[in-house]
């Protein structure tokens, strides 16, 4: 791996640039579920370049990229018109707009082919692996012409997130409330289409558009699978959309290598860079990944086991019997799988809330007060469904099993006061005391 | 070659040959002509009658001869057969499963499946490469894209089922990554040494050549599946679009059904996406169906107009790039049927703008009407101490303007318009009902204090905002429920023609 400054250092730059600028507009654009905007603009902007050359009749860059954004900013607005007037599904009045406006271009574009060769990659989709061939002297230094427009695009999409944050927020999660505040939602919506316009028109002239079309989403995407505050968000998906793109280039570098090739696009690398980021997240973010979620209800199936396994211990030990300590009895009676069963009772054995002798199982003391609690708990409930809620006894005790494993102390009391204090339950069994406030 | 320009890919050049590429369902005839002649002449070598013209920048289109329109129509020619054939088959199968996926909210799912599915085929192009197989034969590369769009669909449903993400947004990061992906494979597939990657993303953007015999062939067997398959379970797709969580309650296994509607999405996507290109079948999928909603509320009627619409979008587009060769058929495929949408969002029966506004406007001018003629009733009554009116008196314009918070211009429109409809008579600043005016306003005002007196017993409502609510209601009254409200009002002491107002 040898990587200079003068190639690699510019192309990552760009690559961070890039990202950065269509990560902070793409915030908004997946809270307001237009994430499929930048892949639509990518498309439609095809017209406007056959617009732009048949009125300027050159294919200098200039009148290219304002023909380009003039028509990304028109698919943003027929997209809304489409979707206003014509009370269509968003996704439906992009597929729409898009696809018809690439149509029209292209029909433009052949009429203008045979005149002159107009080379819409050379002016529009620049690759971000040639970004340091193409510069300008700016303050003595020789800097990509990419870099440059990139820059001056980042430093105009974070100013008008940092002045407009609120007004963003606002328009954002409750557009009424932001009207109601005197904050236009449709000037903010227009000014944000603009901005997504210029960014994704300047991306695709610079570095490609798999890149922009990727950084608009994932890395926003990602960075809500993360946090729960817009402004956490917001920097969090700039790091995010920064840290794909270095990662990216090395990718692009280093990994073909690994199975026999050289190298591979890095704009596309970049992309997938970032798509691994946000597979992490998804699986693993603190609140919202999947495992995480997945383990906590585990955790949460097997303290309600726990529960129930105590709870059924109790039954027996009121009615005198003992409970045979195979895993088995407990998985058929509580219609769980052994498995749960026998690291439920592990749990417990660990808590020292059960014990084992002679293949017998019983409750510990402290076991013991968390059966209490747990049978208190249900029967205080089923006394409260049929007096307080006028529920049949037939239904009671499904609705109280649920309830007794998220009752606490004070609850119950409360329960207790309710329902003047029984002495027994519905089915006639008696409602274990308190120790703690016995009456 | 292909089309590694439009996606940034690692080449930069376009050579206006790639243009021709997105000419997608383009008959063999014309394409050839096209890409000899292109640059040399502007009409039609294919027809030897058609004249010779000389400016090679003559932009016009060349009018067809009436042979040429005559050969398209009767589809004489063979490849123009096939073309148009084809993309009908796949008009209708794209307008059916469409109008689900719009429905379900997922209109844009064929555009992300379709970018979904290359890193499909590249691995599918890497793994026969290395196993020897010629890694470009058709099978190998549709099961790579089946495949690859499978896990794609997969993937957006997943994220939205088990994540907070919305479905826009897992629709994107799909699209994206994958197409990433398969950009980056297809990197290190160009420098692989027996297969160079030419031709191979044609396969997402639709080839070079024009729709072969085998390509009409798998479309129509792909299609009839996808049909087939929507008729039968039509049903329940119908439940599925419209609530699924009833479907669910009512025991129809919801995620199977699922399953089986995306797996339709993905057969004629895929299957299109190799003859016709990309764009072409987003386009297919979305348009006809949106334009389809505008026509109708019920759900076959959506199915067979969106299929309907598909084909003759398909058909025209296909027919008028034969007979104008400098218009791609892929691109007028889609324009057709941007105008058919653009004419049914507009004209549409059930939906359409026009349709609504008329609607509306209809509701406004009765509501003025009504408010007119209960303004001028009141007026009439004097003081309203109980006595019904029967005199029908001049009553000023300036007295009727104070009765409501109505302009004086609205107010002078809705006089005349009612004098026109024959309800009221008018004479200087002066106006009076008719007979059929009284009768009529004698109705309404008894409407209006009918469903006062309702609010206020039976709801409750302060004898001080009833006017307003009753305001509100009494335009969308029906006979019926005056009749129930009469009745429920029938113990209530003031039961006369109309009863009097309760303030």
């Amino acid at each position: 791996m040898n990587l200079t400054w003068q190639l690699d250092g510019w192309i990552i730059v760009a690559g961070v640039l890039c990202a950065v600028a269509s990560a902070l507009l793409g915030n908004f654009l997946v809270l307001r579920k237009l994430s499929m905007l930048g892949d639509a603009v990518s498309h439609a902007v095809l017209p406007g370049l056959a617009a732009a050359f048949f009125i300027s009749h050159s294919r200098s860059s200039l009148p290219m990229f304002i023909g380009a954004v003039i028509v990304g900013i028109f698919t943003a607005l027929f997209t809304e018109w489409i979707r206003r007037f014509g009370k269509v599904d968003e996704g439906a009045s992009m597929g729409v707009v898009f696809t018809s406006l690439f149509a029209l271009g292209l029909v433009m574009i052949v009429q203008a082919a045979d005149q002159v060769d107009l080379d819409a990659g050379c002016v529009l989709y620049g690759a971000i692996e040639l970004t340091p061939l193409d510069t300008v002297i700016v303050a003595g230094h020789e800097v990509p012409r990419a870099v440059v427009m990139l820059g001056v695009v980042v430093i105009l999409n974070a100013l008008f997130v940092a002045l407009f944050f609120k007004e963003l927020k606002l328009t954002a999660f409750d557009a009424s409330l932001a009207t109601s505040m005197g904050i236009s939602s449709t000037w903010m919506h227009y000014a944000l289409m603009i901005l997504v316009a210029i960014t994704a028109v300047a991306s695709f002239e610079s570095v490609g558009n798999i890149l922009v079309v990727a950084m608009f989403i994932v890395p926003p995407a990602t960075a809500y699978m993360l946090t729960d505050r817009l402004g956490s968000m917001v920097m969090l998906s700039v790091a995010i959309a920064a840290i794909g793109a270095v990662l990216g280039h090395l990718a692009a570098v280093n990994v073909p290598t690994w199975i026999g090739f050289r190298s591979t696009t890095t704009a596309a690398m970049m992309g997938v860079s970032v798509g691994m980021l946000f597979t992490i997240a998804v699986l693993f973010a603190p609140r919202h990944g999947i495992v995480v979620k997945f383990v906590r209800r585990q955790i949460l199936t097997l303290s309600i086991l726990a529960d129930d396994i105590v709870g059924l211990l109790y039954r027996r030990h009121e009615r005198q019997e003992s409970h045979n300590a195979a895993t088995k009895t407990f998985a058929s009676e509580l219609f769980a799988s052994r498995l749960a069963v026998a690291v439920a009772m592990a749990q417990l054995k660990r808590l020292g809330q059960v014990r084992i002798a002679d293949e017998v199982c019983q409750l510990t003391e402290s076991g013991m007060q968390r059966a209490t609690d747990l049978v208190r708990s249900h029967r205080l409930w089923e006394q409260y469904l049929v007096t307080e809620a006028d529920m049949d006894t037939s239904r009671i005790h499904d609705k109280a099993e649920r309830l007794e494993h998220f009752t606490d102390q004070p609850m119950r009391d409360d329960l207790d006061e309710q329902t003047h204090h029984p002495q027994r339950d519905p089915h006639g069994s008696v409602i274990p005391r308190d120790e703690g406030t016995s009456r | 070659m292909g089309f590694k320009w439009w996606h940034g890919g690692p080449r930069r050049k376009l050579e206006v040959e790639e243009l021709r590429l997105l000419r997608t369902t383009e008959p063999h005839w014309l394409t050839r002509s096209l890409l000899v002649l292109l640059f040399l002449t502007m009409h039609n070598t294919a027809f030897a009658q058609s004249p010779p013209t000389d400016s090679i920048t003559d932009r016009r289109a060349t009018w067809p001869t009436w042979q040429q329109i005559r050969s398209v129509v009767m589809l004489e020619d063979y490849n123009t057969r096939v073309v148009i054939l084809g993309v009908a088959m796949l008009g209708i199968a794209a307008g059916l499963v469409g109008s689900f996926t719009l429905l379900r909210k997922r209109a844009l799912m064929g555009d992300a499946l379709a970018h979904a599915s290359l890193p499909g085929i590249t691995t599918a192009f890497m793994l026969a490469t290395w196993l020897g197989y010629n890694g470009k034969s058709l099978p190998t590369l549709l099961i790579g894209a089946a495949v690859g769009g499978l896990i794609g669909v997969g993937l957006i449903v997943l994220l939205k089922s088990q994540t907070r993400l919305k479905q826009d947004t897992a629709l994107g990061i799909v699209l994206s990554v994958f197409f990433a992906l398969g950009v980056a494979m297809l990197g290190m597939i160009q420098q692989m040494k027996n297969g160079h990657a030419a031709g191979l993303e044609t396969f997402i953007y639709g080839k070079t050549a024009s729709m072969t015999r085998a390509d009409g062939l798998l479309i129509v067997i792909a299609s009839v599946v996808a049909i087939g398959g929507c008729v039968l379970l039509f049903k329940e797709f119908k439940l599925l679009c419209f609530d699924e969580d009833f479907a669910g309650s009512r025991g129809v296994p919801t995620r199977w059904l699922d399953m089986s509607l995306m797996g339709l999405v993905v057969l004629v996507t895929i299957v299109g996406l190799q003859a016709v290109g990309l764009i072409l079948m987003v386009a297919l999928l979305v348009i006809p169906a949106a334009s389809a909603r505008f026509w109708t509320e019920k759900m076959w009627q959506m199915a067979i107009i969106s299929a309907l619409l598909g084909t003759i979008g398909g058909v025209l587009g296909a027919a008028a790039s034969a007979l104008f060769p400098r218009l791609p058929s892929g691109a007028m495929i889609v324009l057709v049927c941007a105008a058919l949408f653009l004419f049914s969002m507009i004209c549409g029966r059930s939906r359409g703008v026009l349709v609504r506004v008329l609607r509306r406007r209809r509701l406004n001018r009765r509501v003025h009407r009504d408010h007119l003629l209960r303004g001028m009733y009141e007026s009439g009554e004097g003081d309203g101490n109980g006595e019904a009116v029967q005199s029908r008196p001049w009553i000023a314009v300036d007295t009727l303007l104070q009765r409501r918070s109505w302009s004086r211009r609205e107010l002078k429109r809705s006089i005349n318009r009612a004098m026109s409809e024959g309800w009221v008579r008018s004479d200087n600043g002066t106006v009076g009902l008719t007979v059929a005016g009284f009768i009529e306003a004698a109705s309404l005002t008894r409407q209006h204090r009918l469903w006062e007196l309702y609010l206020i017993h039976y709801a409750d409502v302060a004898p001080a905002r009833v006017d307003r609510d009753a305001d509100a209601i009494e335009h969308v009254l029906e006979p019926e429920l005056v009749e129930e409200l009469e009745l429920l009002l029938e113990k209530s002491p003031i039961r006369i023609d109309v009863p009097i107002s309760p303030h």
